[in-house]
């Protein structure tokens, strides 16, 4: 088993809030018989349960799908803050969150370890494939959370640098990522037998978060990697490299619903999903990190912008 | 169990300790570091320690900053330096350093006051001069406490050496983070082992120290 760098990087938390998450989600329970009396029965059936991972990105994702649900005429409840992928898939099988935005690579690793795709094509049938029945996958917006080669936009300048594969024009170059980079099938030796560059890991502890960014700027490291959905990226205008052989598992955002979602909530979260593109997640994610904006102001602001709200 | 043994195989393997990464340089890097923040804290905080000591001025505060250092997180300190620093080894090391300090400066203010007042008194009295007092009674009855503050202090920073790794440093703290992200637990009770062997290393040594530095005329 493989845990992303974000799952580790969240560990502290996660571990506090997983416990919280759990409690949440067995006190929260819409199945269960409803103690105050009323109309229960209905409720059940009409209440859609939207649940996020324990990271605030995961989170104003799963608020914008919250909220166009509602101005669909939905009932939404919402579970976020939930630990870990080992924590909340199993509450999503049992029927008890009906909307959560995953991330493809990651998700279809957890469903199938097995599982060889590396292109995102493939990656969604391996998916469709290993979801339990009653669950499905909705198209993944071209917004994407995943591991990164970046560069500053004077260095991929200065040597024409679109893709990883041109990096081979810039000689020798380090990488500031955390240690495990270096044993990462895309670290080091993927990126040498993919496209013949020679790369050696920078070890900064932080996950792509800000001593990370300061050794890419200070040029301790030529590159980086850093999270696609990183606000950093658009505020300092850094250059993601291409990655056209896939060496990095593509990891797009795409929300995982169960039966209760019919056809009219899925093109409500369908019409979020086309319009959410890397870049509009990293600054939305900006209003998060720079501005400290809770996901409630951060989905209602940019929904209204689209005419989705 | 079968995690020490892993580790204990780790450890026996010749090839975990060579290369540029190995576990040998990684040995050599995570000692120098401790060595290198607990000498400049020694450099700092002696002189002020002695002065506090002898004087008996600013006991107060010296205890007061010692107390408030202690409570600064490390880890925390490390992150900020290195966004001001930038990654590598300063940032680190002047937060060893910081670590340090407290440890030494109580070691070197306690240790004047550990010496019998009438001792100082008697060298006074037989017309010595205030420096004369200093390096020839306080200091050299004082030097077992002293050298308890510097090997407190050389524990302390042994084992949070660790974090140098966090902002691009090397040191031992490199195969725990490596072992943490990839859950080879072998790995990092492997690092672990090799941190408290030095830790042990390091308190066998000053405990020598401090019984060599003890003056005939004290010892029992």
């Amino acid at each position: 088993m493989t845990l992303s760098r974000r799952d580790l990087g969240h560990w502290g938390l996660a571990a506090g809030a997983g416990l919280l998450g759990l409690a949440g989600c067995s006190t929260d329970d819409p199945l269960a018989p409803a103690t105050s009396g009323g109309d229960a029965g209905s409720q059940a059936a009409g209440v859609l349960v939207v649940g996020s991972q324990q990271y605030y990105s995961n989170e104003i994702i799963a608020e914008l799908y919250a909220q166009v649900l509602e101005k669909a005429g939905l009932t939404v409840k919402r579970q976020y803050q939930i630990g870990q992928r080992e924590v909340y898939l199993p509450e999503i099988k049992a029927g008890r969150i009906d909307v959560f935005p995953e991330y493809t690579g990651n998700l279809m690793q957890y469903l199938d370890k097995n599982a060889k795709a590396t292109d995102e094509a493939g990656i969604q049938e391996a998916i469709s494939k290993a979801l339990p029945d009653g669950l499905r996958v909705l198209k993944p917006a071209t917004a994407s959370d995943q591991d990164s080669y970046t560069v500053t936009p004077e260095f991929a300048a200065k040597h024409g640098l679109k893709s990883i594969a041109d990096l081979a024009k810039a000689g020798k170059v380090k990488i500031a990522a955390n240690s495990e980079f270096a044993e990462r099938p895309y670290g080091p030796k993927g990126a040498k037998s993919a496209y013949g560059i020679d790369v050696e890991v920078l070890p900064v502890e932080d996950s792509g978060g800000p001593l990370t960014v300061k050794a890419l700027l200070d040029g301790k490291a030529q590159v980086a990697d850093l999270y696609t959905a990183s606000p950093v990226i658009a505020e300092k205008k850094l250059v993601v490299l291409e990655d056209p052989k896939n060496l990095i598992l593509p990891q797009q955002v795409v929300p995982v619903v169960s039966k209760k979602v019919d056809d009219k909530a899925a093109g409500v979260i369908d019409a979020v999903n086309a319009k959410l593109t890397p870049e509009v997640l990293q600054k939305l994610n900006a209003q998060s990190v720079s501005e400290k904006k809770k996901s409630k102001e951060i989905a209602s602001g940019w929904l209204t912008e689209q005419g989705l709200l | 169990m079968i995690q020490l043994r892993a580790a204990l195989d780790w450890l026996a393997d010749g090839q975990n300790w060579t290369g540029a990464h190995g576990a040998g340089v990684l040995v050599w890097q995570h000692l120098w570091y401790s060595l290198l923040a607990v000498a400049i804290a020694a450099a700092v905080a002696i002189p002020v320690g002695w002065w506090v000591g002898h004087t008996r001025r600013g006991r107060g505060l010296a205890v007061g900053v010692t107390g408030a250092a202690r409570a600064l997180p490390t880890l925390g300190l490390v992150t900020l330096l290195g966004l001001m620093l930038g990654v590598g080894l300063q940032a680190p090391i002047l937060a060893l350093v910081v670590l340090a300090i407290p440890s030494v400066l109580a070691g070197a203010y306690s240790s004047l006051e550990a010496v019998d007042p009438q001792v100082v008194d008697g060298a006074r009295a037989s017309g010595m001069s205030e420096l004369q007092v200093l390096s020839k009674v306080e200091v050299p009855l004082g030097m077992p406490v002293l050298v308890g503050g510097l090997r407190s202090a050389m524990l302390q920073v042994i084992a949070t050496a660790t974090l140098a790794a966090y902002v691009g440093g090397g040191g031992l703290g490199r195969l725990l983070f490596l072992g943490l992200k990839t859950q080879r637990y072998d790995l990092m009770l492997a690092a672990s082992l090799l941190v408290i062997a030095l830790a042990l290393a390091s308190e066998v040594v000053f405990t020598l120290l401090q019984q060599l530095l003890t003056p005939v005329s004290a010892r029992r």
